[in-house]
């Protein structure tokens, strides 16, 4: 994880469900890339290829509802997108972005704000967005959810407790 | 304090926790389904060796099974060698049905039991009054490992249910009716509690039909408090532990209470392509429908495939609907061979498949371009059943026998 994350936002609504995010069909997959090419796809054939071009995603509530699958966090990691900011997460994705080493920001007042192609900065370290001029606060993240991002999920916090 | 609470306090060594507070939790039992591959890579990944306890840990093979390529066969072998390797006893192939199903009939679950695993319908567990909440795949193998997993307390709902259902109003027309008054996200984090008087006189499957759905609110966890239905349940079942029955304290603490009345509610029907997007029946009789499914962990136990059964019993489904019949266990399937309820469905025109999760996972089943299933699952998402040009309403076995007959979206109060 960057301690700055800038880039171009693209705009969701509501309730994204994780079946929207990658279908329940390609969970055969785990790797990044295999899942990114069919992530969004239900929202069209060429979504996958236009959401590559966007860095970060600004969602309205409920961001990520529905299934448990861990690969809903990996195939937006594979699309390219380095964060996710929404007004609220389902509790599942939250986790799972976590621990997949997915910078997640809950910032209820960005959504209505922006519009899609905005250039956004993250300022992890002092909870802060920048978008348009204007800033919005979001709350730190704890220590320990920091370091699970910055060593890039638990599976390598895992691979280093176990050689400890 | 609320079952959440004193569960989590429990299995983290406190003598008691409150709301927002982070604990290190140690988990009764971990499952894991037809994802247990991934979890096993990630171990092979970290290079680790040992697991914390084997007989916490639970395998069930239910979401694509049997095998439909190579990959799953080989992604399905390698679960099974795990399970061989670490002398894993509570393994479940792909005979036995659906996991949560297959946990509870065999004995696995306890109330108070704290239960993580790789699925969201984990909440499930409540029916029994155990903490079930889903984690995802690395996070099990996280577990496998550690023994133990970061949890925040969660803030707790009351739902007091009054009066009683009318006739042909059941479990899941009252979940229905929730999901779109409060919204996918009105429970979001929170554990809920469901009370009343007629709570006691539920069984344990309409049990597990509200903790089920209380995901598509977004709970973490849901709970029946145990009681006389609970014991009757687990008897013969669990049999090799004692257990406790946890339930809230009369002081314990509630964010908020929501109350229901249960005779003015009728059966309900989630439109596509939320479940929150529910309506009463009457607003959406007539729709056109292409295929039915009776299935999922939400309502394809025993008493649901009955609830049909006793609709169709003597009668034909409409020739232009495909009924599919996906039994939740290897148990229920059974039962109902010997009682005639299968023979029933079957002759009725419905086709049967093996136990386990099936068209609601996207598994068999898939809709083509403009068709549209009635379905007894818990999610109508986008895309779910195949085609993102296909449409999925969800409704209660009640409503799916009464509109498989017509061919059309059916009140089934009107048979």
């Amino acid at each position: 994880m960057e301690n700055v994350i800038r880039g171009r936002a693209y705009k969701f609504g509501d309730n994204i469900n994780s079946d929207i995010i990658i279908p329940g069909r390609y969970l055969i997959y785990i790797e990044p890339e295999k899942l990114a090419e069919h992530a969004f796809e239900v929202l069209g054939a060429d979504v996958p290829k236009k959401l590559r071009s966007y860095d970060i995603f600004v969602a309205g509530r409920n961001f990520g509802c529905g299934s448990a699958r861990e690969q809903a966090a990996t195939a937006i990691i594979g699309l390219g997108v380095k964060a996710v900011i929404a007004s609220s997460f389902a509790r599942t994705f939250y986790r799972n972005a976590i621990n997949s080493g997915l910078p997640i920001i809950e910032c209820p007042s960005l959504h209505e704000a922006v519009r899609e192609d905005d250039q956004i900065e993250i300022d992890i370290a002092r909870g802060v967005i920048q978008c348009s001029s204007k800033q919005y606060a979001f709350p730190k993240f704890p220590d320990s959810v920091r370091k699970l991002l910055e060593l890039g999920g638990l599976a390598e916090y895992l691979k280093q407790s176990v050689s400890t | 304090m609320t079952i959440a609470e004193k569960i989590l306090a429990r299995t983290s060594g406190l003598q008691s926790v409150s709301p927002g507070q982070i604990v290190d939790a140690y988990p009764d039992l971990v499952m894991s389904h037809t994802a247990t591959w991934r979890s096993v890579s990630v171990m092979e990944k970290a290079g680790a060796k040992k697991l914390y306890d084997p007989d916490r840990i639970a395998i069930v093979l239910d979401h694509i099974a049997p095998a439909k390529t190579e990959k799953n066969a080989a992604d399905q072998q390698k679960s099974r060698n795990f399970a061989r390797q670490y002398g894993i006893k509570k393994f479940y192939d792909i005979d036995a049905g659906i996991a949560h199903l297959v946990l509870m009939e065999a004995g696995h679950v306890a109330p108070g039991d704290l239960i993580v695993g790789t699925d969201s319908h984990c909440t499930i567990y409540g029916s029994l009054g155990a903490l079930g909440t889903g984690i995802g795949y690395t996070e099990v193998t996280s577990v496998w490992i550690t023994g133990k997993l970061w949890m925040k307390v969660p803030e707790t709902v009351r739902i007091q249910l009054n009066g009683n259902f009318a006739k042909n109003v059941y479990a899941k027309d009252l979940m229905l009716h929730l999901i779109g008054k409060l919204g996918a996200d009105g429970c979001t984090y929170e554990s809920v509690e469901f009370y009343g008087d007629m709570v006691s006189g539920l069984s344990v499957s309409e049990r597990m039909t509200m903790t089920n759905l209380a995901m598509e609110m977004g709970v973490k966890c849901a709970f029946v408090p145990p009681d006389a239905k609970t014991k009757e349940y687990l008897a013969g079942r669990l049999t090799s532990r004692k257990y406790e029955e946890i339930r809230s304290d009369p002081d314990a603490k509630f964010s908020r209470e929501i109350a229901v009345d249960l005779g003015k509610l009728e059966p309900m029907v989630a439109c596509p392509h939320e479940v929150e997007n529910t309506k009463v029946i009457g607003e959406v009789v007539g729709t056109q429908i292409d295929q039915v499914f009776l299935g999922s962990c939400a309502n394809a136990k025993y008493e649901d495939l009955v609830v049909a059964a006793d609709i169709l019993k003597g009668k034909k489904i409409h020739p232009n609907v495909r009924f599919i019949i996906t039994p939740g266990s290897k148990e229920i399937m059974l039962a109902a061979i010997k009682s005639g309820v299968l023979s029933t469905l079957i002759e009725s025109g419905g086709t049967l498949t093996n136990p386990g999760c099936g068209a609601c996972a996207g598994d068999g089943g898939i809709l083509a371009d403009g068709e549209v299933c009635l379905s007894t699952a818990n999610r109508n998402f986008l895309g779910r059943m195949g085609s993102s040009k296909a449409e999925i309403y969800l409704c209660s076995p009640a409503t799916m026998a009464a509109s498989a007959i017509r061919g059309v979206i059916s009140d089934p109060r009107e048979l």
